[in-house]
């Protein structure tokens, strides 16, 4: 079928760009590749192939720290979302609905946990969980995750009210005249017009809280305490002490995590009349 | 007449589809010319050939007697006014309108002058410096036309010029492009699917349907002389007979129409074998409406012998329009005619009610015959 | 529009607006705003015994933090992000010019091909990375075969624990925030525009320049802050992929806290660092108008 010449404007079959796009994605794909194949390396060595195995793979099971980091890491990523779904929403609506005094600082405000740089929430978290609210040591898990998850909401919601906020301006607002018209009360109409037509937003505020969070290194790397050590953290201290094929097994494991969880949100989104994914 | 531009057999498919089918054209230095057809017919995808943005799959296209097929676009002697009119949006109006002669190394003084005397001839010179998004839809308009005449083009294409106007700025405007045509004297093209349009501003029409020509004629002679069915149920309404002729000589013609149990007579003959289906087509406008009720018997109508040209029905529905009134007459072989009548006086005498029993009659002048 | 106002005052259903914005204000004021506040003021604190501090409202830390050795890094860290982010804008603009005007199908799977890697874990991405700049690395292995080859004598490429490794790794990390900016803009852009400009003359490079890039401005100014500003602040690259010279200020911070146990300097190095990323921001507006006209 693309056996014409490009049309005038084709400028993605143009061979200098296309010569860009090649070299891009080799670039962003080979390290990913190269990491993923040598978690089958039959070597330590993360550079010479030495033929298959899996054992890389049985040892990764058998590392119940490296579980247990995985474990906390999820758990924290899911409640992190959770409260963020709720909080981010709710100040999305808020901003969206009214009017009052103060509005472009608090809005502003809202943006501010986005642009402040990772390392400096990082700071203020230690400052204040050691001095300001010592969150209690020794409390049962998951409890004693409450304090990574606070921060973790502090700089997700805000990412949800973006995404969220930026769906409501198309809302048309007369959807939600014609349910008052209707007999809905103002909560009925939220419930039952606007939040079904937040909910590609949803979802998609929801993944990008969920990696926001998973993807924490440095704000986590300030807040956790020997015994809540998460995913990122564990496989820090790994790459700095010893790098074994093991976080490769790692690695490959949480890159499959990724990959499906994302095309599972494009069909969701897909359905939910966002944007079509193909197939 | 010199020719300027010539389709040769130009076919364009994007993948399996056919956009035009081995079109053959060619257009006259001075024409208005104008690519009339229901979106999707190819009439865009033409023009686009044209212009240097599309690269057809078979055939050339010459100007001026040159080979054009494969010419980029920056390098033909055509400029286009988009439908969109693509004003750049970050360069003011006369920086729009000099962009071109930029292009072209036209030095800064002339350049100026050149810009300045485009803009006074679409009445904009006021304008220079505002930039687009304080402009409202037809100063736009004007920039778009002032910025691709400044170059001095062989031809002038134009994309669906007026629709994205109001009614009332697109007769002014309509006004003023044939005004400008008139003065600049370079050949326009435009492609529209406004009918009336076409016929308001073109030299010559060509009519398309499905990637092919139907017919290429005068305004005057599509809508008197359609070629088919196609032609004549687009260009303006028309009320189609089924039939086939009985009597052909040279100064009359008579067909039956065997579903309505009548014949029609007219007044020229029209060289049709008897064995073929043909179709009478009448303009709604050239329907005369007659009151049929407590036994009035059928109209006479001047040259033309009693019982022809007349069949029987009753009003179903009358649209009052202003200046005319469109009434939806029920045959009484079932079949639905329109018929417009102007309002001559502000009280009509005849006041024709809903159900009111009719008779529609026409010339035998009135009539066309078509084989299509 | 004849449309209601999208806007109603709070004052009319105040019950209503604080059950929205209180929740959400609340945990913003606690735990974003009162640990930052503590951060500020620790900044203007000194260290008096093990672990108390005493907000003795001194400028000591921000003195300190003006001195050449600290400015320097300061000035190298804004130098290494301002490079690795013109290098993702000499990549991302082509790409995602090359998307916007693929075929609707492709243009779906460049797009989840330059954001699955965002999607991916940082430090996964970062680690990936060491395995091919190691000195015995894949680019090595590469080059060394490569040079057996051709019998020529090889000694491995320095990349590792460099200046080089950390701007990879930085453009590696942030690349896709350039992209889907201006990828956005020029998806938006009408595409008459370059048309129209083609049609009055102009070659494909002159309309890139003339029309596609200014009208591109806003999306590509989006773009150099997304992929500037965190590129300032980060801490893993420099930290896994740079060596002792190639330390950024995100790195100095981190020791500060963790290592020399010196808060307040700390903290005065952490402001220093959020008023140049505002600076920054700052300059968003200028970059946008730039190109962009009115």
């Amino acid at each position: 079928m693309s056996r014409d010449p490009p049309a005038l404007l084709d400028y993605g079959r143009r061979w200098p760009l296309r010569l860009v796009m090649f070299a891009v994605f080799l670039f962003l794909y080979v390290p990913l590749a190269a990491l993923v194949l040598f978690s089958f390396n039959d070597s330590r060595r993360t550079t010479r192939w030495q033929g298959f195995t899996l054992d890389w793979y049985r040892r990764m099971i058998a590392d119940t720290e490296l579980i247990a980091a995985l474990g906390n890491s999820l758990v924290i990523a899911l409640l992190a979302t959770l409260i963020s779904l709720v909080l981010g929403t709710l100040a999305a609506v808020a901003l969206w609905r009214f009017r009052f005094p103060g509005k472009a600082l608090v809005s502003g405000g809202f943006s501010l946990p986005i642009l402040i740089p990772e390392i400096v929430l990082g700071v203020a978290f230690l400052i204040f969980f050691a001095h300001v609210l010592p969150w209690p040591v020794g409390l049962p898990w998951p409890l004693s995750l409450g304090a990574i998850t606070i921060a973790h909401v502090a700089f997700c919601f805000p990412f949800v009210a973006v995404v969220v906020r930026a769906r409501l301006q198309s809302f048309n607002r007369e959807e939600e005249e014609a349910a008052r018209d209707l007999g809905a009360g103002p909560w009925r109409a939220l419930v039952d017009v606007i939040l079904p037509y937040l909910r590609p937003s949803l979802l998609a505020g929801g993944l990008l809280a969920f990696t926001l969070s998973l993807d924490d290194f440095v704000i986590t790397f300030f807040t956790a305490g020997p015994d809540t050590v998460t995913f990122p953290v564990k496989v820090y201290s790994m790459v700095r002490f010893s790098v074994t094929p093991k976080v490769n097994a790692i690695s490959t494991v949480m890159l499959l995590i990724t990959v499906a969880l994302t095309f599972v949100a494009l069909r969701l989104q897909a359905r939910h009349g966002g944007r079509a994914l193909p197939g | 007449m010199r020719t300027i531009i010539e389709f040769r057999n130009i076919s364009k498919s994007f993948g399996d589809v056919l956009a035009v089918d081995d079109v053959s054209l060619t257009i006259n230095e001075g024409e208005f010319f104008a690519l009339l057809g229901p979106s999707g017919c190819g009439k865009t995808t033409l023009l686009r050939m044209l212009a240097g943005f599309e690269t057809p799959s078979r055939g050339t296209i010459l100007i001026d007697g040159r080979d054009i097929t494969r010419t980029p676009p920056n390098r033909r002697p055509v400029n286009m006014v988009f439908q969109s009119y693509a004003v750049f949006p970050h360069m003011s109006v006369l920086q729009n309108v000099e962009y071109g002669l930029r292009m072209d190394g036209v030095a800064a003084a002339e350049r100026r002058a050149r810009a300045r005397e485009a803009l006074a001839q679409v009445k904009l010179e006021a304008l220079e410096a505002r930039m687009p998004d304080q402009l409202s839809g037809g100063q736009r308009q004007r920039v778009a036309l002032a910025r691709a005449i400044v170059k001095r083009p062989r031809v002038l294409l134009l994309d669906e010029p007026l629709s994205a106007l109001d009614a009332k700025l697109r007769e002014e405007l309509r006004f003023e492009l044939s005004d400008l045509q008139d003065r600049l004297g370079i050949t326009f093209v435009m492609v529209t699917h406004d009918q009336d349009e076409a016929l308001a501003l073109a030299t010559r029409c060509a009519v398309m349907h499905k990637g092919s020509l139907l017919q290429v004629a005068t305004p005057a002679d599509l809508y008197e002389f359609p070629s088919s069915r196609l032609v004549a149920d687009f260009i303006g309404s028309v009320n189609l007979f089924e039939g086939h002729v009985i009597a052909d000589e040279s100064d009359h013609a008579v067909i039956d129409l065997p579903e309505h149990g009548a014949r029609a007579w007219l007044d020229h003959g029209v060289g049709v074998s008897e064995t073929v289906t043909v179709w009478l087509a009448v303009r709604p406008e050239k329907v005369e409406l007659h009151k049929r009720g407590h036994g009035t018997p059928p109209p006479e109508i001047e040259g033309t012998p009693a019982g022809y040209n007349v069949l029987a029905g009753t009003i179903r529905d009358i649209a009052y329009l202003g200046s005319e009134s469109v009434f939806d007459v029920a045959l009484e072989s079932g079949q639905r005619l329109r018929v417009i009548r102007p309002n001559l006086t502000r009280w009509d005498q005849e006041d024709f009610i809903w159900d009111e029993p009719v008779w529609v009659a026409w010339h035998a002048e009135a009539a066309a015959v078509l084989l299509q | 529009m004849s449309a209601a106002p999208r806007e109603t005052s709070w004052s009319g259903q105040k019950g209503a607006f604080l059950a929205l914005l209180g929740p959400p204000l609340g945990w913003f004021l606690l735990f974003f705003a009162a640990p930052l506040a503590v951060v500020w003021a620790y900044s203007f604190g000194t260290n008096v015994g093990a672990a108390e501090i005493a907000i003795s409202g001194t400028f000591a830390n921000y003195a300190r933090a003006l001195e050449p050795l600290y400015l320097g890094i300061l000035a190298k860290s804004v130098g290494i992000a301002a490079l690795a982010t013109l290098i993702c804008l000499l990549l991302g603009f082509p790409v995602a010019l090359a998307i916007s005007f693929a075929a609707p199908q492709a243009r779906i799977w460049l797009l989840i091909g330059i954001m699955l890697p965002f999607w991916t874990n940082l430090l996964i991405r970062t680690y990936a990375l060491i395995a091919v700049l190691r000195d015995e690395g894949l680019v090595n292995t590469a080059l060394a075969s490569l040079a057996d080859a051709l019998g020529l004598p090889f000694a491995p490429l320095r990349m590792i624990n460099t200046n080089v490794a950390v701007i990879v790794g930085l453009v590696y990390v942030h690349l896709p925030f350039m992209v889907l900016p201006i990828y956005a803009a020029l998806d938006r852009m009408d595409r008459t525009l370059i048309e129209a400009s083609l049609d009055l003359g102009a070659g494909h490079l002159r309309t890139m320049f003339a029309i596609v890039i200014p009208l591109a401005a806003p999306g590509i100014a989006a773009g150099l802050l997304l992929t500037l500003v965190p590129a300032l602040g980060s801490y893993l690259a420099p930290d896994l992929l740079g060596g002792p010279n190639s330390q950024m200020i995100a790195n100095v911070i981190e020791r500060q806290f963790k290592r020399a146990n010196d808060w307040p300097f700390g903290a005065a190095l952490s402001f220093m660092l959020v008023y140049l990323t505002f600076l920054i921001l700052a300059l968003r507006p200028l970059l946008a108008r730039k190109g962009a006209g009115a």
